[in-house]
């Protein structure tokens, strides 16, 4: 089942209610609570940065008793090279970010580390898709 | 895993005489917890985390929690009183601590040990764990475990933080231990008294949360317990009983027992509402470089629990103001050698799940999304639930139906008085003359 969610990009307090919403869809379908951590960092760490950098965008989630979906799309400026992206500590954002205790450059490697797969389609000018698949236990939902 | 034993006593109740049926607790609760069916609130026993909010801002008075009376003490041959130290925050600071557990001494009390002690010891063993190797590898930031209701917020939203809880007892249960084990070690016919702030104790004293058996006997609520206590204080004279130092005493305030702790990233919350943003925020990993989490329910802390007499800020003030003149800690008590731990683990209480099938849960989740769409979205509260959202949940859970929606209810009105138009123009065919 899929489900998705608006990110506006105008508003920074708005940040993080997508990965919020999402986060009570898998309590309620009773999803392993180390499972609905590890989905809700790397989910909030993707709504920070599209709202950061890309002026918001579209999250999608998609779940099936093997896995947990979630693709993050924008249509911000791209990021021209993923790996440096990719690298601890690296970071473009801007400084008043960072002063909101964001923007440390852990954002990307964060989701990484979260996520069992995550994969970066990103084209300069054009925008940015995320997508991070997060594979759930055979057994399925026991909590 | 989940741990049924726990839900079976709530403190915080109906008074259903009171109750008016209106919607402003439904609105309040942080769990989503209360309906109001046929007039009259209902809680929600598997949600409630006994926080007392209900009782804060129902209009009518008619949320109370199920205490202690004064008398139960009478069924013991020692009476030991162990108040809170918010108790001290509810009398004006020219009253001295002494003449306040004079005044519980007086009202029939053989005894006081004062909470505000085993606070101190408390933090003294927290100190100790996270020394300690297994504290070191512990997930940072430990959340306390001093206030029930955090404790159970956690367990039913965000269980996923069970781990970062510090697994010692609460000072409440660590005064019972020590008048019992040590102070009356071996002695029959003790009976422990609490003396509350709060819903949550009362419940935790019964249903205790990580372990077995709780050594308190009763609660009293301290708003039952203050108007006595009043006129027997101002008879009270001077007596030395106070032993607790203003750590201890502090405690019953927001930031007390993470500066007593001496750790300086740490982060003290108070407010379920602000304690719910905070662990959201630790849950979604943002909380990096903070050590301790000190998240208590009521504003201001104990200071402002549900079952206070005076203005939690007010409140908070004196505390400050008694804490001034005394020593950091009490003389002469040490942590014991068990260390306060907890005795059993603290299992998460997955209250929003809609079934153990994960299948199931999927189907009623989509019907339930469904039957969002179709509902007004205004949240106005009529139909029982708090939002529109949690009605689709409860007619899926099939513990409502759509017509209790007052906008669906007129809508299925008008389709029904439309179709009985349509029926009145139909004629029979004998007299369907031209």
């Amino acid at each position: 089942m899929k489900y998705r969610y608006a990110v506006p990009g105008d508003d920074f307090s708005l940040a993080g209610k997508a990965s919020a919403e999402f986060k009570r869809v898998l309590g309620q379908l009773g999803i392993d609570p180390a499972v609905v951590k590890r989905t809700s960092v790397a989910m909030y760490e993707a709504e920070i940065n599209m709202v950061i950098h890309a002026g918001g965008g579209v999250a999608e989630a998609d779940i099936t008793p093997e896995r947990i979906l979630i693709t993050m799309a924008d249509k911000g400026p791209g990021i021209p090279d993923i790996d440096l992206a990719m690298t601890e500590g690296y970071s473009t954002a801007p400084e008043w970010i960072r002063e909101l205790g964001f923007g440390a450059g852990m954002g990307l490697p964060n989701m990484k580390r979260n996520a069992d797969d995550l994969r970066i389609d990103s084209k300069i000018g054009e925008g940015t898709t995320v997508t991070i698949t997060i594979r759930l236990a055979a057994a399925g939902g026991a909590a | 895993m989940t741990d049924t034993s726990m839900t079976s006593f709530h403190s915080v109740t109906l008074d259903r005489d009171r109750c008016v049926g209106c919607t402003t607790c439904i609105k309040k609760c942080p769990t989503e917890a209360i309906r109001v069916r046929k007039g009259k609130a209902h809680i929600i026993n598997e949600r409630c985390i006994d926080c007392g909010e209900c009782i804060r801002t129902c209009p009518h008075g008619a949320k109370k929690a199920i205490s202690d009376p004064l008398a139960a003490k009478d069924a013991f041959r020692i009476k030991v009183a162990v108040p809170a130290p918010a108790l001290y925050s509810q009398f004006d600071e020219n009253i001295s601590i002494n003449r306040i557990l004079g005044g519980l001494l007086d009202l029939g009390f053989d005894e006081v040990f004062e909470v505000a002690a085993a606070a101190e010891l408390v933090t003294a063993a927290t100190r100790d764990l996270i020394a300690s190797e297994e504290g070191r590898t512990m997930p940072r930031p430990l959340v306390s475990s001093a206030c029930p209701a955090v404790v159970k917020l956690i367990q039913v939203r965000f269980p996923s933080l069970i781990p970062n809880l510090v697994p010692l007892l609460p000072p409440m249960e660590v005064a019972a231990r020590i008048v019992k084990e040590e102070l009356h070690k071996g002695e029959e016919g003790v009976g422990v008294f609490f003396i509350s702030p709060c819903a949550g104790k009362v419940t935790a004293a019964r249903s205790p949360l990580g372990y077995e058996r709780s050594a308190v006997d009763g609660v009293i609520g301290l708003k039952d317990i203050y108007l006595p206590l009043r006129a027997a204080v101002a008879k009270a004279g001077e007596r030395p009983l106070s032993q607790a130092g203003s750590v201890g005493i502090e405690w019953a305030r927001t930031e007390g027992e993470a500066e007593a702790l001496g750790e300086r990233r740490s982060i003290a919350v108070d407010g379920i509402a602000n304690v719910i943003g905070v662990l959201e925020s630790l849950e979604n990993g943002k909380l990096k470089g903070v050590e301790f989490i000190e998240a208590l329910a009521c504003p201001a802390g104990c200071v402002g629990g549900p079952l206070i007499v005076e203005n939690p800020y007010i409140a908070r003030a004196r505390l400050g103001n008694r804490a001034l003149s005394l020593d950091p800690f009490a003389e002469g008590r040490t942590v014991s050698p068990g260390g306060y731990r907890w005795d059993r683990p603290i299992q998460p209480r997955p209250s929003r799940l809609l079934d153990a099938d994960m299948l199931k849960a999927m189907i009623m989740l989509e019907e339930m999304e469904h039957l969002q769409g179709l509902l007004p979205g205004l949240d106005c509260g009529s139909c029982g639930a708090p939002t529109c959202q949690a009605l689709a949940e409860d007619i899926v859970r099939g513990n409502a139906v759509e017509t209790d929606c007052v906008f669906k209810l007129r809508e299925t009105v008008r389709d029904l008085a439309g179709q009985l138009l349509a029926l009145e123009e139909i004629k029979p065919p004998g007299l369907d003359k031209e």
